[in-house]
């Protein structure tokens, strides 16, 4: 009986628990549309975000086989502008930040005790607008002229030259903005006010604290950019010049305006992963979480740098000095909170009693890849190399490092974690350890080289590029089409066999260092959770009554 | 004073020293890289590409050679990231790697119970923030000294246009020199064949930016349409091309010689295609190359009030074609993609000439046809149209004059 495929009211049999629904659970189909149970919905997000994870990973292969030599091969600059514009739109808004959503929905109403979200059905709202966002931004590739093929930055006044596809991805993104919000909204008011008595603030699992953060980040940012791409759609449409030059407009506003959201984004898409990591590595490591207030007040302090550093993407643009000092400081700075929260994983690590399971191992992984992210965003802080870095492969090789083995990393981490407690099997280990070691092998094998042709000089977003840089981007093209193809297999050898029940059955406590209201359900989690307020330990990890 | 010197010194011997470890760490890291790749040659392209002087290198793992302070600033700036980075990276790997050896359940170890340490806490807290504050202090220096545009020998503008550079002399030797830099395009067509080669492969221009050596250049940016952004690795430069703004950079070489750049900001298809190639001249070849210039300039002046034959018009418009206007819509006037087809074109084929040369004047769709009003010369404009009128399977037999588009102008 696993709580993911089959039909929910399989435990409906047992009558004894269904006598509060009396309406019934809808079956089939209308179980999906009409969701409101936490943990369907939260499925939803994330073969959603699966889905949409191969859709810009298959354009970032397509990238790469233009890439694969120098010349034109198959696709004309144009098409190739197109890909790499809609893979990153998709990585982002489509696959990332969907996913973490996903987790937070199975994952937080059960780590606080609570019985479902606060707002069972804004929760299926919000899910259900990212369909149609998808479609129209995945379509935009069959409108006239194309898909956006501006950059994900979408840069004006670049914005203001393409096809009616551009505006179906504003459209697209304000509609998955709303649904950010609308999903932010949710996850605060369902952590502030339906935690189970005794689970206060700071007693909070790491998982939902990274959440709280990472929703006020995207209430305060998802407005900024709906309002940035409003404006660019007047200023296509309705000749108002916020960010046409040809009117008085201003294009380094639009930066401004957009950076001021892309940064803080850049913490939305990480910090979840933190509060995975932050739960996964004293599981295995059989002890506590080291120095949990200072996570707490580092990621805190993460979050409130992350609104004051947005120009150290733009010091090309000809920032007066000040400026150019001022964003420089502050960057450097945020790398000091970021640093306690390694130092942190390692001091739990460090004398416990570990075993590597793959949770853990995507979780080193994660530290030990991201670190190398973060040492290159601190090179890229400082104001002369950035000018001499920026637009190059370098930084292709910096955020993909963060992100990919940042973000993603620490969702693979997480799922391999809370699985068996989704589907009620455990994943086959060899499997995941496959999945792991081919990952991080292709992964650096991809992005490692980056970093030569970035210092080298070869600019990103370039269609072909000169001889010099043949051999490295022959590399890189070969670890992506690997790369890409251990994510394949995780979804067809791991991700199918637990969702169809197949694998040892999971205990009610898989891992054995595990703590957390999570562990206090069996596995698979019943379809309701925590219908009434659990009464907890202490420590706010075990339920006594 | 002394004081002030005194630091002074101090910064030179530790640059030095940074440098030096720096080169050491390259250098074995070259080594690595003539081991895995082949050293010099493309093991995967042409072994026949070598290094490009003044661009980049086979296989290149570093910055290009630099040429100005800044850009060797720079360098020593990032081979001092790379030392503390790679100290930090000793630091924190070493405990993490000691901890996965030792501190695991199959070697029989036992989990401790700590879980907090205020003095250690702090302590890892305090010291990266201490080797921030010495970064930044470390940086500061260059970020002013990049900034710094003032007292320059010479200034020249260059405008960013879909997907060209056009340079103007503003002040110094030179001043009144003013002429559009456009990659080879018989590099744009190996490229679209798929025959790439050659060391200067899409980094060869018409006509490279010439400056003279050992003099402070300032190069002021703006952009005709959108952004772009104009870069020389071995200047350590790169500074934003913004339509409606003005910005600017500056640079002293002190070695003659061939450097080139790429368009760094994504500015439309042909982004790939806009490099930066300037070449350093000797004080007394700048002067040279100038005269010239000016003599060329003065003779290759078009009247506008001269009337041409058709076949001198068809053959001037072709090159002013294939050298603009075939990029986007082809050199079979069939367009592609958004770009509409000119062969059989409504505009084109319109009895009303002046229907194309307003189109061609002002530009159309927000730009994705550019305004060619001041970039090419009324003579060049003629002729562009004319070729258009009575080419592929367009038979108008229309002759435009530069006195109908001067003409034109004037609406």
């Amino acid at each position: 009986m696993s709580a993911v495929l089959p039909h929910p009211a399989d435990h409906g049999h047992d009558h004894d628990h269904d006598h509060d629904h009396a309406h019934g659970h809808p079956v089939g189909w209308r179980r999906w549309v009409f969701a409101t149970n936490h943990k369907d919905i939260g499925t939803l997000y994330l073969l959603f975000a699966f889905t949409m994870f191969l859709v810009g990973g298959t354009l970032a292969l397509l990238i790469r086989l233009e890439l694969f030599q120098p010349g034109l091969q198959y696709f004309n600059p144009e098409l190739f502008n197109q890909f790499t514009t809609m893979h990153g739109l998709i990585m982002v808004f489509g696959a990332i930040m969907p996913a973490f959503v996903g987790f937070a929905n199975w994952m937080i109403p059960m780590q606080i005790g609570a019985a479902d979200m606060a707002f069972a059905r804004m929760n299926n709202l919000s899910f259900w607008l990212l369909i149609p966002a998808a479609i129209m931004l995945v379509g935009s590739f069959f409108m006239p002229g194309g898909a956006p093929a501006a950059g994900w930055t979408l840069y004006a006044p670049l914005t203001l030259q393409m096809g009616p596809s551009m505006d179906g991805g504003i459209f697209a993104m304000h509609l998955m903005g709303a649904s950010s919000i609308m999903g932010s909204i949710n996850i605060i008011v369902t952590i502030l006010n339906m935690r189970a008595p005794g689970m206060t603030l700071m007693k909070m699992p790491m998982f939902v604290w990274t959440w709280l953060i990472t929703a006020y980040l995207l209430i305060a940012v998802m407005p900024v950019l709906a309002g940035a791409i409003t404006m660019t759609l007047t200023d296509r449409h309705f000749h108002t010049s916020f960010f046409n030059p040809a009117g008085g407009g201003d294009p380094v506003m639009y930066q401004h305006v957009f950076w001021f959201f892309g940064h803080p984004e850049v913490y939305i898409m990480i910090l979840p992963a933190f509060g995975i990591v932050s739960q996964v590595v004293p599981a295995f490591a059989r002890k506590r979480l080291f120095g949990y207030t200072s996570m707490v007040y580092a990621t805190s302090s993460i979050a409130i740098l992350s609104f004051i550093v947005w120009a150290h993407h733009m010091y090309t643009t000809g920032m007066p000095v000040t400026g150019q000092l001022f964003f420089m400081y502050a960057t450097m700075l945020i790398s000091v909170p970021t640093g306690v929260k390694v130092f942190n994983w390692l001091a739990t690590m460090w004398r416990g009693s570990m075993t590597f399971e793959a949770p853990m191992l995507w979780a080193v992984g994660f530290i030990f890849v991201f670190t190398m992210g973060g040492f290159t965003g601190l090179i890229c802080s400082m104001a002369p190399i950035d000018i001499q870095l920026q637009d190059t492969y370098y930084v292709v090789a910096h955020f993909h490092y963060v992100l990919v083995a940042g973000s993603l990393f620490g969702m693979f981490s997480g799922f391999y974690y809370w699985s068996p407690k989704w589907t009620g099997v455990m994943y086959s280990e060899v499997r995941g350890k496959i999945h792991f070691w081919c990952s991080l092998v292709f992964f650096n094998v991809t992005f490692f080289p980056m970093h030569f042709l970035g210092l080298a000089g070869m600019p990103r977003r370039v269609a072909d590029y000169p001889m010099q840089f043949a051999d490295f981007n022959a590399i890189a093209s070969v670890g992506a089409l690997l790369f890409g193809l251990s994510q394949v297999y995780f979804f067809l050898f791991i991700v199918i066999p637990v969702m169809r029940g197949k694998g040892e059955p999971a205990p009610q406590r898989p891992w054995e260092g595990a703590e957390g209201l999570e562990w206090e359900v069996p596995s698979p989690a019943p379809w309701h959770t925590y219908e009434t307020p659990p009464k907890l330990d202490r420590t706010a990890t075990k339920v006594i009554g | 004073m002394i004081l002030a010197r005194r630091e002074g010194s101090n910064y030179v011997t530790t640059m030095m020293t940074i440098r030096k470890l720096g080169y050491g760490a390259t250098r074995a890291a070259l080594a690595i890289s003539a081991l895995t790749a082949a050293g010099a040659a493309l093991a995967f392209g042409d072994p026949s590409v070598t290094d490009l002087q003044g661009g980049p290198k086979v296989n290149g793992l570093d910055f290009q050679p630099a040429v100005t302070d800044i850009a060797r600033q720079i360098k020593d700036l990032h081979y001092g990231m790379l030392i503390v980075c790679t100290g930090i990276f000793v630091v924190v790997f070493g405990f993490m790697f000691y901890s996965i050896i030792k501190h695991r359940k199959s070697v029989g170890h036992k989990a401790a119970n700590f879980h907090e340490s205020v003095a250690v806490e702090i302590a890892w807290t305090v010291v990266p923030f201490i080797i921030v504050i010495l970064m930044g202090a470390y940086a500061t220096r260059t970020v002013v000294a990049m900034k710094d545009t003032t007292n320059p020998d010479l200034t020249i503008k260059a405008t960013g246009y879909q997907w060209k550079w056009g340079y103007d002399y503003i002040k110094g030797e030179g001043e009144g020199l003013a002429f559009i830099s456009t990659l080879d395009t018989a590099q744009r067509e190996l490229s679209e064949t798929n025959k790439a080669g050659g060391s200067d492969y899409l980094l060869k221009v018409d006509n490279p930016l010439v400056v003279p050596v050992n003099k402070k250049v300032r190069i002021i940016t703006t952009a005709d349409d959108v952004i772009h952004s104009w870069s020389v690795p071995a200047f350590g430069v790169k500074q934003d091309a913004i339509p409606g703004f003005v910005r600017d950079t500056w640079f002293l070489v002190d070695k003659t010689g061939d450097y080139y750049g790429m368009c760094s900001e994504l500015c439309g298809k042909e982004h790939a295609f806009m490099p930066i190639h300037v070449v350093v001249l000797s004080a007394a070849d700048y002067t040279a190359w100038v005269d010239k210039q000016k003599k060329a300039l003065a003779a290759a002046a078009d009247d506008p009030k001269k009337v041409w034959d058709m076949g001198a018009m068809m053959a001037r418009g072709e090159k002013v074609y294939l050298a603009n206007c075939a990029v986007c819509h082809r050199p079979d006037g069939k367009g592609a993609g958004p770009v509409k087809p000119l062969d059989a074109s409504p505009t084109v084929l319109d009895p009303d000439k002046n229907a194309q040369i307003l189109t061609v004047l002002h530009g159309r769709l927000n730009g994705a046809m550019p305004a060619w009003q001041g970039k090419l010369s009324e003579t060049e404009i003629a002729a562009a149209i004319t070729y258009t009128k009575n080419s592929w399977s367009n038979h108008t037999g229309v002759l435009v004059q530069p006195s109908d588009v001067v003409a034109a102008e004037a609406k």
